[in-house]
């Protein structure tokens, strides 16, 4: 019983942290049809910057996760202004392979300036602290990175339902040209939209830092699992975004318990394909 | 007096190939000025070139003296022209207070927008029942009227309006083009087009006539309706 409630908290810890990536990668998907295939390596980015914003300057992921947002903020609204505006309206493969090549620069990048080698923030705030909870065992760092995905989501979603600038980024999604005729300008939305996404990994990436380590490649696994849960939760969706990520955060850390360590992303992927099969649009798409 | 809204041998197409091949029209402070013609003349193509959501490859566009031709439609409307476009385009998931509250994006003045609801509503007491309901969940002539009403959120100079009467059973037409009556009555200039050449003219001051992408006939709505040329062409008598 204790494994039991321990497998459940370390899912859905998990989750909220996957939720918060995958909630900057649909909103891209939902608003531009474009697939941001540098989410990963944006995620990365944002880990660097808390990273040696950590070793450097001494400055604690609990702080530098604003940094790291609003850096990731801005090389979310380069990229869209620099490589998906030229691609837009070109073939649909056009901006995928331009963010795929994006990725490759990023990783490469970081690959030559700051080695393959992983490295961990010491010394945080936050290092080594656990509260136990009915016999589990809670890591603090990850239970305040959960909780601060938690928040962040729930801000994007309440701008997106409840402001009439989330108004104005749903109306563009729809129906570009009528959001012109509102006096929208598209393209500020289209530049705001990346940056925001942007900005979702760069918290998440910012906090990670504090009990995950850094190396060039750890946004692959990451964008992976983005994937699936967008595709799970409907693309634009937050609260399928939330859902699907809980899901999967579950299917993750039980399949990994119960069955084998080694089969943990055999079995998201299957639970993937089985929705894919049965339900093409998503568990909570329309 | 200069026209509010002149179009100066404009000419436009789509990817190269030329749809409207030199028109011009003007529009005065005041009036509802309706642009008739057959499928696929050209009249959503002149409208959306006015509005900015295309630009004329040749010729001008003079909105109060003021050259627009280059400006895009997210700054015409700050200019005082809304665009209803054909087949309404309200935005399907968002509420009917939402798609209001959109139409007044370029507003600024949370009182003004207030005021203008109440405006809206004080012409379509229906949709006041209707706020919060998806556009996409109403009837079709509810959409109308809402996309009108998004239409006047702006606060606008002159409305354009595309094809009001599009699916709606004729006692609904009548009341569409009795709200357009008003809303002119109010100080907005109209720019419509229409199927129903009839029923367009009987609400118009002056009108014109599209063929191809070319203007051949233009005049009072009341010449238009008595020339035995247009009563043939487009009323079938
Ligand atoms: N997006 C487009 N791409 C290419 N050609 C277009 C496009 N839109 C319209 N056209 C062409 O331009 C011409 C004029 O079309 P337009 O929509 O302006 O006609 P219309 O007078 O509004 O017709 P309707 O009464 O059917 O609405 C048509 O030949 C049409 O095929
Ligand atoms: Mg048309």
């Amino acid at each position: 019983m204790d494994n039991f409630l321990q497998v459940l908290l370390d899912g859905v810890l998990n989750g909220l942290v996957y939720a918060l990536v995958a909630a900057g990668l649909s909103l891209i998907w939902g608003v531009m049809d474009v697939i941001n295939f540098a989410h990963g390596e944006f995620l990365m980015v944002g880990m660097y910057v808390s990273y040696w914003l950590g070793f450097i300057l001494k400055i604690d992921p609990l702080f530098s996760w604003v940094a790291a947002g609003l850096f990731l903020f801005i090389l979310g609204a380069v990229t869209y202004k620099i490589i998906i505006r030229n691609s837009l309206g070109k073939s649909g493969m056009a901006p995928l392979l331009a963010t795929f090549g994006l990725s490759m620069v990023l990783k490469n990048f970081c690959m030559n300036r700051f080695t393959p080698n992983f490295r961990l923030l010491s010394g945080t705030i936050l290092e080594g602290k656990t509260l136990s909870f009915g016999g589990a065992i809670i890591s603090v760092p990850q239970l305040v990175t959960a909780l601060f995905a938690l928040v962040v989501l729930s801000l994007l979603y309440w701008m997106l339902k409840k402001t009439r600038l989330g108004w104005a980024i749903q109306a563009t999604a729809m129906d570009k040209e009528a959001a012109e005729l509102m006096g929208i300008k598209t393209e500020n939305i289209f530049l705001l939209v990346f940056g925001i996404g942007g900005a979702c990994v760069g918290i998440t990436g910012g906090l990670m830092t504090s009990y995950l380590a850094v190396y060039p490649e750890v946004g692959g696994l990451f964008s992976l699992i983005a994937f699936v849960v967008v595709a799970l939760g409907g693309f634009g969706s937050i609260p399928g975004a939330l859902l699907a990520a809980l899901l999967i955060g579950l299917v993750e850390s039980f399949s990994g318990f119960y069955i084998a360590a080694v089969v943990k992303y055999v079995a998201v992927f299957a639970v993937y394909l089985a929705v894919i099969l049965l339900r093409p649009r998503g568990l909570f798409g329309w | 007096m200069a026209a509010m809204l002149e179009a100066r041998d404009i000419h436009c197409g789509y990817d190269g190939v030329p749809v409207i091949h030199g028109l011009s029209l003007e529009v005065n402070e005041g009036e509802i000025v309706a642009i008739i013609g057959a499928n696929g003349a050209g009249k959503s193509t002149t409208m959306r070139t006015i509005c900015g959501l295309m630009h004329p490859d040749r010729g001008q566009i003079l909105f109060q003296g003021e050259d627009i031709s280059r400006l895009p439609a997210s700054e015409t409307i700050r200019k005082g022209i809304s665009y209803i476009p054909e087949a309404r385009r309200l935005f399907p998931r968002l509420t009917v207070l939402e798609n209001l509250e959109l139409g007044a994006f370029t507003e600024k003045d949370r009182s003004v927008v207030e005021e203008r609801l109440s405006e809206v509503f004080s012409l379509f007491p229906k949709l006041k029942d209707r706020l919060h309901q998806t556009a996409e969940t109403m009837s079709g002539g509810e959409q109308q009227m809402c996309a009108i009403a998004r239409g006047l959120m702006s606060g606008p100079k002159l409305l354009m309006l595309d094809e009001l009467s599009l699916g709606l059973m004729p006692s609904l037409v009548e009341k569409v083009f009795e709200a357009v009556t008003a809303i002119n009555e109010k100080g907005i200039t109209v720019l419509l087009v229409e199927q129903l050449v009839q029923e367009a003219l009987e609400i118009a001051d002056r009108g014109y006539v599209l063929q191809t992408g070319r203007l051949v006939h233009s005049g009072t709505a009341r010449e238009l309706l008595d020339s035995p040329e247009v009563r043939r062409a487009y009323m079938g008598m």
